[in-house]
């Protein structure tokens, strides 16, 4: 059996490296990969706290996460999309638009 | 070590390694292939931790969907060679030092809460139905409310998106 801890750990590397790659890369398709990976590692949490309490309710969140994730990648890369349309760039810099 | 703990070391190690590859390629489209190994690694560890239906469901909708998504949008934006403006290296620095900080700060807590306790607990009970089932019978009773709303928000993540990517709003 795999020690909690470890997978707890596991799940909290995945979600520093994603946070690294949201915070420090420029290209906007890389910080959408970065927000994905940081989801994917609030999943592995929920499901080894699943499979340490013996309790499926923690998969089912994990199924959620899943579903709002999908749909924010598809809001997100429609929204790059129409930005570079009137932009004509990809560079996040650029999109400072709301800035103040 | 049981066979269990060696294969999902292996599969975490190699998740981690394509994780950090993602974020650190500068073509999106090599970073886009290394993310989809590392969901593929990470449907793994899933399997260990006797979740096999979501690791399922984690290679068909991110490996298969988001990713497919990804690289579809990424070759229609000539988004492949965005990043060759000169990239400050203080903010890499900064973002690597909340990083390490996040890890070592949660790493503590988990050991001082949770240290000497094993997962594989499920195991035993879901000899007697199966993951799938036993999932699909508390989605379709007690998350029902939940799962009704899940539709709702992709609905309307595909009507937002659609509009979004339109190319003229015809009134």
């Amino acid at each position: 059996m795999v020690p909690l801890t470890h997978v707890i750990i596991f799940s909290f590397i995945i979600f520093a490296i994603g946070m690294f790659g949201a915070l420090s890369r420029r290209n906007v398709f890389i910080v959408l990969m970065g927000i994905e990976l940081m989801l994917n590692a609030v999943n592995i949490a929920l499901v080894g706290f699943s499979s340490y309490l013996s309790n499926v309710a923690g998969q089912i969140f994990a199924i959620f996460v899943i579903t709002v994730a999908a749909g924010e990648a598809a809001v997100g890369l429609a929204i790059v999309v129409a930005i570079f349309r009137n932009r004509f760039t990809v560079n996040i810099d650029s999109f400072n638009l709301l800035k103040w | 070590m049981s066979w269990e703990q060696i294969i999902f070391y292996l599969f975490a190690a190699l998740a981690v390694i394509f994780a950090f590859l993602t974020v650190t390629r500068r073509n999106a489209v090599h970073a886009a292939l290394c993310l989809i190994f590392c969901f593929f690694f990470i449907a793994g560890t899933f399997v260990v931790l006797n979740a096999e239906l979501l690791a399922a469901v984690q290679v068909l909708v991110y490996a298969g969907g988001v990713v497919g998504l990804m690289l579809y949008v990424i070759m229609l934006v000539r988004g492949e060679d965005a990043s060759q403006v000169k990239q400050a290296l203080g903010q890499k620095i900064i973002a690597a030092f909340i990083s390490v900080l996040l890890v070592i700060q949660i790493g503590s807590i988990v050991y001082l809460s949770f240290a000497g306790k094993a997962t594989g607990r499920l195991a035993q009970e879901m000899a007697r139905y199966g993951n799938t089932e036993s999932i699909g019978t508390l989605l379709y009773t007690k998350y029902i409310f939940p799962f009704e709303v899940a539709s709702v928000l992709l609905l309307a993540a595909m009507v937002g998106a659609i509009v979004l990517a339109k190319n003229k709003l015809e009134r």
